[in-house]
Parts: C-alpha cells; sequence; structure tokens
C-alpha cells in the first residue's frame, strides 16, 4: 500500500517535470499552442509502473538477503561448484574449446570478425582485471596503452617495415613502459583521484596522437598496416580473418593462464593486500611502490600486445579508436563480469560486445541500455555477474598432499 | 646468550609535531631481548603516535630510534618506510583491525610472508621448482602459525566472517608470519571479554618463550599489563613520565595521579 503511495507520488512528480516537454507544443507556423495531454497520461502511468517494478524489486532483494538467504547460498554454492569441481568444469571447458576451434569453420567472414573483436575485448578486459580487480587502483585510461600498442606496429612498419610478430613483444613492452611512466605520478593517489589522473592520462595519450601530424598522421590516421603473416603465406580475407582468429583465441588462453597464475602467487597476493587496506599491506613488508608499479605494468601490456593485433586486424588506425568510450567500455566490462574473477570478465566482455553487434537495429539507444543495465547491475548485482571465489583448495600443507 | 639483554628497540627524545601540536615530547623507551614491555597512558597520550613513528608511518621530528636484532648491528630507523621497518624485523598489529577482509585467512598470514619469499613476476607465471618450493614453505609455515593462535579451522573462511576476538589473534599470527624479532601490539585485548582476554595473555606468554619474540604492548587493560609485562613505560600529554617494574610504577605518585587515580576503580 506505502509502496503504491510512493509511485503515486512518483508519477505525479515525473508529469509535472516533463509537462513542458512532453504536453506542451508550440506550433511556429501556424503561431497556436498544441496541448498534448495523452503523453502526460503516458508519462504518468510509465513512471508509476517503472517506479513500482523498482521498489518490488529493491524490497525483494532485501528480504532475499535476509529470508531467503540458505537458497541464495545454494545458488552461490552451484556455480562455485561449477567453477570450482574438476568434474563439473572440465567438460564445460572442452565445449568451449571445440566450439571456439570449429567456430570460424562453420561462420562467415562477419561472424568471425565480430568474434574477433570479441576476443580482444577479452584480453584488454582481463588485463585491466589486473589493475582494477586485483590492485584496487581504478584506471579510466587504459584505452591510452592500447593506442601504444596499435602506433607502436603502424610506425614501426611505416617507418622501418617491421613485420607483425617483431612488433608484438615491442608492442607489449611498450606499454609496460607506458603503464611504468603512468604508474609514477600516481603512485600517492588514490580512488578518485587516482581516476581523474588516469583518465587525463588517457586523454593525453589520444590528443597527442590526433596533434602531433609528423608523427602520427594526425586524425587521419594510418592505413595499409599489414596483416599478421604466416611463414610469409599470401591469404585472401577469409583466411586471414580465420588465421586472426586462432590468433586471438591463442592470446587469450595466454592470458587467462598468466592472469590465473599470476593470481595465486606472492605478486598477486600483494595486489590484493594492497587493493584490501594500504597500511596493513606495507606493514606486511610489502613495498607499495613497487606492488603499484608492477600492477600498472602487467595491466598495460596486455593492452599493448592486443594494440599491436588490433592494429593489424583493421588494418587502419586513427586516433578515433581509442576515445574515453573504449576506456569505459573495458572497464565496465571489469566490473560487470566482476573484480577479479576470470570467468566473470570473458562473459562480460562477450555480453557487452556482442549483444550490440547483433543488436544493430537498437544501437540508437545503445548507450541509454548500457547505462541502464550498469545502474541495475550496481543495485542488484554489485559483486558482478560472476564474484571472484576464493579457491578453498589453492594452498595445501605438504602433510595433506 | 651474553647477549641476553641486548636492547633490541632503542628509542631516545623522541619527539613528534603535527604542525603546531607536539604529540609526542621527547619519549625515550628501550626493549631487551625476550622482554614484554607495556606502553600505557590515558586515551589521546600518544601511544599509537609513538607506534606510528617507530613503524616509519610517521617520520619524527627529532629523537633516534635503532633497532637491532640479535646479533645484528644497531640500525637507525627514522623514516624508513613501513615496509622496511618490517623486514628489518619490526612487525605490529593494529588498534583498529587492519586485516585483508576479503582474502582467506589463510591468505592473510601468507601476505606476511611477503617479505620473507622472494619469487617474482617470472617465477609466478613459469612456476619453476624454486617458486613452488617457496610457496609451500610459506604455506606449511602459515599453518603452522594459524596452529599456534588456534585459528587452523578456520584456515579457507573470509577474514571479514571471523569473530571479533579471532580476527585480533589473526593480526598477530599475520604479523609473525614476517619472522621478526620484536612484536608490536596496538591495544590487543580492546574489546575481548574476559574469558579472550586471558587467551590472548597466554598467547603474548608462549610467543616470548617458544618463538624467541619481544613484545611492545600498548594496553588499557591493567590486568594484562601487570600480569604481562617485565617493564612499563607511561605516557601522559606525549611525555614519559614513568618506567619501571609493574610495582614501581603501580607505586609511582605521578602514575597515580595521571593515570591510575583517574582510571582505577576496580
Amino acid at each position: 500500500m506505502f509502496g503504491i503511495k510512493k509511485s503515486l507520488l512518483v508519477s505525479i512528480w515525473f508529469m509535472f517535470l516533463t509537462f513542458p516537454l512532453m504536453v506542451i507544443r508550440v506550433d511556429t507556423i501556424e503561431k497556436t499552442v498544441q496541448w498534448r495531454w495523452m503523453n502526460m497520461v503516458y508519462v504518468g502511468v510509465g513512471a508509476f509502473l517503472f517506479s513500482y517494478v523498482w521498489r518490488f524489486l529493491l524490497e525483494r532483494k532485501a528480504a532475499g538477503s535476509a529470508v531467503d538467504a540458505p537458497a541464495a547460498t545454494v545458488k552461490e554454492r552451484f556455480t562455485q561448484r561449477i567453477l570450482t569441481d574438476p568434474k563439473m568444469y572440465r567438460p564445460v571447458i572442452a565445449i568451449v574449446l571445440v566450439g571456439a576451434v570449429i567456430f570460424p569453420l562453420i561462420m562467415d567472414t562477419y561472424q568471425v570478425n565480430i568474434m574477433v573483436t570479441a576476443l580482444i575485448y577479452v584480453v584488454l578486459g582481463l588485463g585491466l582485471n589486473i589493475v582494477v580487480g586485483l590492485a584496487g587502483l581504478l584506471d579510466l585510461g587504459y584505452v591510452a596503452f592500447y593506442a601504444v600498442g596499435a602506433y607502436a606496429y603502424a610506425l614501426l612498419n611505416y617507418h622501418f617495415g617491421l613485420g607483425f610478430w617483431t612488433v608484438l613483444p615491442i608492442g607489449a613492452g611498450l606499454g609496460a613502459l607506458f603503464g611504468i611512466m603512468l604508474g609514477f605520478p600516481v603512485l600517492r593517489l588514490r580512488g578518485d583521484y587516482l581516476a581523474i589522473v588516469t583518465l587525463g592520462f588517457g586523454e593525453i595519450i589520444r590528443l597527442v596522437l590526433e596533434n602531433w601530424n609528423e608523427f602520427s598522421f594526425g586524425p587521419s590516421g594510418i592505413s595499409n598496416i599489414p596483416r599478421p603473416g604466416f611463414f610469409g603465406m599470401a591469404f585472401d580475407m577469409h583466411s586471414a580473418t580465420q588465421y586472426l582468429y586462432y590468433l586471438m583465441v591463442a592470446m587469450v588462453l595466454f592470458t587467462i593462464f598468466v592472469v590465473n597464475r599470476l593470481q595465486h602467487s606472492r605478486i598477486g597476493r600483494a595486489w590484493m593486500a594492497l587493493r584490501e587496506d594500504e597500511i596493513a599491506c606495507q606493514a606486511m613488508g610489502i613495498d607499495r611502490t613497487k606492488t603499484k608499479l608492477t600492477a600498472f605494468a602487467l595491466g598495460a601490456t596486455w593492452a599493448g600486445a592486443v594494440g599491436v593485433i588490433f592494429a593489424a586486424k583493421t588494418t587502419f588506425i586513427n586516433p578515433a579508436s581509442f576515445t574515453f568510450m573504449e576506456s569505459a567500455i573495458i572497464l565496465s566490462i571489469v566490473v560487470l563480469g566482476g573484480m577479479g574473477s576470470i570467468v566473470g570478465v570473458m562473459l562480460a566482455a562477450f555480453i557487452l560486445v556482442l549483444l550490440p553487434e547483433y543488436l544493430r537495429a537498437f544501437s540508437e539507444y545503445r548507450m541509454l541500455i548500457f547505462g541502464a543495465s550498469m545502474v541495475l547491475m550496481m543495485v542488484f548485482r554489485p559483486q558482478g555477474l560472476i564474484s571472484n571465489i576464493r579457491k578453498k583448495d589453492a594452498y595445501k600443507r605438504s602433510s595433506d598432499a | 646468550m651474553s647477549k641476553l639483554s641486548y636492547p633490541l628497540l632503542d628509542v631516545s627524545n623522541l619527539t613528534m609535531d603535527f604542525g603546531g601540536l607536539r604529540a609526542l615530547n621527547g619519549v625515550d623507551l628501550s626493549v631487551k631481548s625476550g622482554e614484554i614491555v607495556a606502553l600505557i597512558g590515558p586515551n589521546r597520550a600518544g601511544k599509537t603516535t609513538f607506534f606510528n613513528c617507530i613503524t616509519g608511518i610517521y617520520t619524527p621530528t627529532h629523537g633516534d630510534i635503532y633497532i637491532s636484532a640479535r646479533g645484528d648491528k644497531r640500525r637507525r630507523i627514522n623514516g624508513m618506510k613501513p615496509n622496511l621497518v618490517t623486514r628489518h624485523g619490526m612487525a605490529r598489529t593494529f588498534q583498529n583491525i587492519r586485516l585483508f577482509p576479503t582474502m582467506t585467512v589463510l591468505e592473510n598470514v601468507i601476505v606476511g610472508r611477503h617479505c620473507r619469499t622472494h619469487s617474482g613476476i617470472l617465477g609466478a607465471v613459469m612456476r619453476n621448482s624454486r617458486t613452488r618450493r617457496e610457496e609451500q614453505e610459506s604455506v606449511d609455515r602459515s599453518y603452522e602459525l594459524l596452529e599456534k593462535v588456534g585459528l587452523q579451522m578456520f584456515a579457507d573462511e573470509l577474514a571479514k566472517n571471523l569473530p571479533y576476538g579471532a580476527q585480533r589473534r589473526l593480526e598477530i599470527a599475520r604479523s609473525m608470519a614476517t619472522d621478526p624479532f620484536i612484536l608490536l601490539l596496538d591495544e590487543p585485548a580492546a574489546g575481548m571479554n574476559p574469558q579472550e582476554t586471558a587467551e590472548l595473555g597466554e598467547l603474548v606468554l608462549r610467543i616470548r618463550e617458544q618463538e624467541k619474540i619481544a613484545v611492545l604492548l600498548i594496553e588499557h587493560d591493567m590486568k594484562v599489563v601487570m600480569r604481562l609485562s617485565d617493564r612499563i613505560y607511561v605516557v601522559e600529554y606525549g611525555q614519559g613520565i614513568a618506567a619501571g617494574t609493574p610495582e614501581e610504577v603501580s607505586k609511582n605518585p605521578a602514575v597515580i595521579k595521571a593515570y591510575l587515580g583517574e582510571e582505577h576503580d576496580a
């Protein structure tokens, strides 16, 4: 009853707010004022329903955490079991792997191309996950390192004719270098301040690329970037995309392998300790400077490497590919997937890249849906799609083994 | 054994200014090996500031802080970074518990091993035999410490889910994982019930006997202080006003006036 009253108030308030915009319309040719009262009804009913559903969901969430706690943990345990029990996750992994291998053989070039983009975002998400999810450093300029990698390949190829495989490690290294360069000035910053400075860093890189014509050819970008070679074999369009796809799959597997190992290592634990409590972390003998810099560097490495692949995939790059929007999407992938969770980040990358691609019809509302879903996530599932599960059997005593 | 009473921690004339506020004014303190020393004083007397100065969180305005591990040379640690202070063998706990809440209990302790292990990025990725051995040693040592503080059954719990008293003990286990020669405990018994307090007292004594770690503790619970400490330092308004054995201190008129006279109601 209380909810209905509140929702009614909300709907009246919305009708009042949207009155000048939705109801009054001045026809400047006829010099008359139209009163569109039906619009007001729509707004009122819409606001009421939306507000009521919202309130209902919130209440259910509050009740759910209090009363249905056992049910929730059972569900949680089910996802946990899939992720932690070898009997459950091995078949899943096998199916995904087989699917990944045969995918480009049964799909057309367009589909494979989209999938390559999705895989690129998987690696970017996993890379940023090191910085944001593990070390807890909010980085809004991550796309800068992606740009560094892409331009490293484009420029080194243009000026010196270096090939893809030569530049791939160079791009990764440059990414790491720029990660450290960003890391030094922000060592003392935390939270919001860190986010602002990293945001600025991302914009600096983009603006430099846009305006320094002699260096980066400005907004017109660099074209005719060669695709990756394979022992000098020539590919047609379709097989080149297929090749790139398998390359990306290998890259994703490598990233998962490395990130997973890092997570359960001395350095990964130091990152997590830094995220949890900076002062206690230092009191445990962890060098804050070194830990932060390795997080920035290792996160940026992936962006650098994947930037090289991106340049090779599109064969054309310009600064417009590296706007803040990209950083925001990559960060959303990490947040949506669940900070620190490898599976979650992969899932989120697929959702956030593939959905807009297949819902081209709604592309006008893309940002609207994007924003709304982020808000919903934060309210109803702040820990992400798949929260990071601490592996219970990760550390065994030698006497037990 | 000839150096049994060698001072592990030697603080002289420690002064700390925050702008115009003098939080500490020429405090002297020393801890010898095998000792349990208490630092007491009314609220806001500067006890925690003292801890923060000697563990490198603040850089003191004046004064000298020397530490020397058994048989090691004296080392001045003024203004040294906190992580280096820990590496040199002085570990601490915090007044308001500072665990790593969403890491497991075991991981919390393993983090403490950080400064005694060396494997780097490459080792983590390759997981070569040296890294694996080091990891295993860390895990075994951490389990051992959890057993010592009686938390081995909680090893896989998240730290934030532990009851309050257990969190305090976990903090002690975590700081012991850094292999200190001196342990600084900031109000370890705060908020504990009498039974937990008694167990904590036993634990501190065991740490001294079995691990040969000296202890410097800040504590408000006078029963704990009187039972555990070999020597007591009293500070008030940032000044050291008395030092000595529990008997001496409890009879000291300045202390009674400043502290026990007001607080002692038992």
